[in-house]
Order: C-alpha cells, then structure tokens, then sequence
C-alpha cells in the first residue's frame, strides 16, 4: 500500500464541533447563544447547546408565562420566569419593556430575531439538551420542552459529547 | 437538475450562510443554488463556507453596486 494510501484510510475524519451551555435565560444571551449555534452549523459544525437553570426557559413549550412544572413553588416559578418570550435582557430590562423594544429594533433592521435563530437552529438541526438536575429543581418534564429538545442529560455524558470540541458558558 | 434563486442582500450575520445553507440542504445533488449578496461578510463567507463543505462554487460575478451573484453546486 502507497504512503498517501495509507494516510487516507488511517486519517481520523474531524468534524469541528461547538458546545453551549446555555445558563443564564436571558434574551441578549440567548440571542449571543443561538446567533453562534446558528453560525457554526450553518459552516459545518457540530453543535450542542445544554440548557440549564434559567437557560431551560428557552425550550419550553410554553413560550408565554404559564404555570410549568409539579407543585406548588416550581409552578409559581414557572410562572413568573415563563418561555422563550418572556425572556428578560440582562440589563437595562424595563419590566420587560426592552426585550419587546430590541424584538422591534431587530425586525425594523433586518437583524435575525430570537425565535428566527431558534426556528434556525431546528433546520440545522442543532442538538438541544436539556440539564437533568435543574429540571429536578424546577420540577420539569421532557414533555415540557419542544420536540427538538434530543435527551435529558447529566455532567458525565455532556462532558462526553462536548470533547473533542470548543465549549462556551453562556 | 434545477437552479434555484435565494437573496440574502437584506440578511445579515449569521442570517446570511445560515439561510444558504438550509436552501442548500434542501436541493438533491447537481442541483444549483444563485446566491444574491452583497460585498463584505457575505461575499468573503459565503463562497468559502460552502466551498469548505464540499460544494462546489461555478461562479462568482458582480451584478451592480455592492450586489453580487455567487453559483453554487450542491
């Protein structure tokens, strides 16, 4: 067998991959987030993004305020840390008046919105996990959560699907 | 095979090869897709990104102003 031969079956084929973890639920990190998930899936990445505590409230169901999850104080805390749209920016809120003005502002210049980023990150089929801890706090189902949300995960197989890669805290 | 015609002058980043490449996925090979972009981040990533994932990229030529036309073969 020739030398290039050799080197072609032997080589390990290397997909670049991305890993997220999406903490904190707010809409600008949220938008930092999915604008880099997007990004990289759109250029040949694998990506992950391990939602977790706050960050869980992004792949809800329910995008609005409703009251998720089993008894009483996960209810209640559902309710006021609600979905995707209801998600607060991280300064400068407004008692949510802001996440409605940078919806507007983003529209008005053809800047991609949260949900238009998440729709995105569905068609290519970014890989979304959900922390299996916080959702034991927060008393939350995988029913809770969007289709596309793949598994359940813990610390072990996050570190396991994330080697090899670049991981972001978000 | 069919040409298929996506306009991203009005996106911007990562709208911009996020949206090629879900048009891209969804054409059968030897398929092509006629990208209009305009100079900048887009004419230097969209060509290159495509190029990088195994598509092939015929032509790349100006249209008018900062509008460009980028062919690209899936």
């Amino acid at each position: 067998m020739e030398t290039a031969d050799i080197l072609k079956t032997t080589q390990p084929i290397v997909q670049k991959k991305l890993s997220i973890i999406s903490f904190s639920g707010d809409f600008d990190k949220l938008v930092a987030a999915f604008t880099l998930a997007t990004g990289a899936a759109a250029v040949g990445y694998e990506v992950n993004i391990f939602f977790t505590f706050w960050g869980l409230d992004a792949i809800k169901k329910k995008q609005g305020r409703a009251f998720v999850g089993t008894g009483f104080l996960p209810k209640l805390f559902g309710f006021f840390m609600g979905g995707l749209r209801s998600a607060p920016v991280s300064r400068l809120n407004f008692c949510g008046l802001s996440p409605k003005i940078f919806r507007y502002l983003m529209r008005k210049k053809n800047v991609a919105t949260l949900e238009e980023l998440v729709e995105a990150a569905k068609a290519l089929e970014v890989n979304l996990y959900a922390c299996e801890m916080a959702m034991h706090i927060l008393g939350l189902q995988k029913s809770d959560f969007i289709h596309e949300v793949k598994d359940v995960l813990g610390v072990a197989t996050f570190l396991d699907i994330s080697e090899g890669g670049r991981t972001l805290f978000i | 095979m069919s040409t298929v015609k996506l306009d991203i002058t009005k996106e911007h980043c990562p709208m911009t090869f996020v949206k090629t490449k879900i048009a891209l996925s969804k054409l059968q090979s030897g398929d092509i897709l006629e990208v209009l972009l305009v100079e900048g981040e887009p004419l230097q990533n969209v060509p290159r990104s495509s190029r990088e994932q195994g598509f092939k990229v015929l032509e790349v030529s100006h249209v008018e102003g900062q509008i460009h036309k980028v062919l690209i073969e899936k």
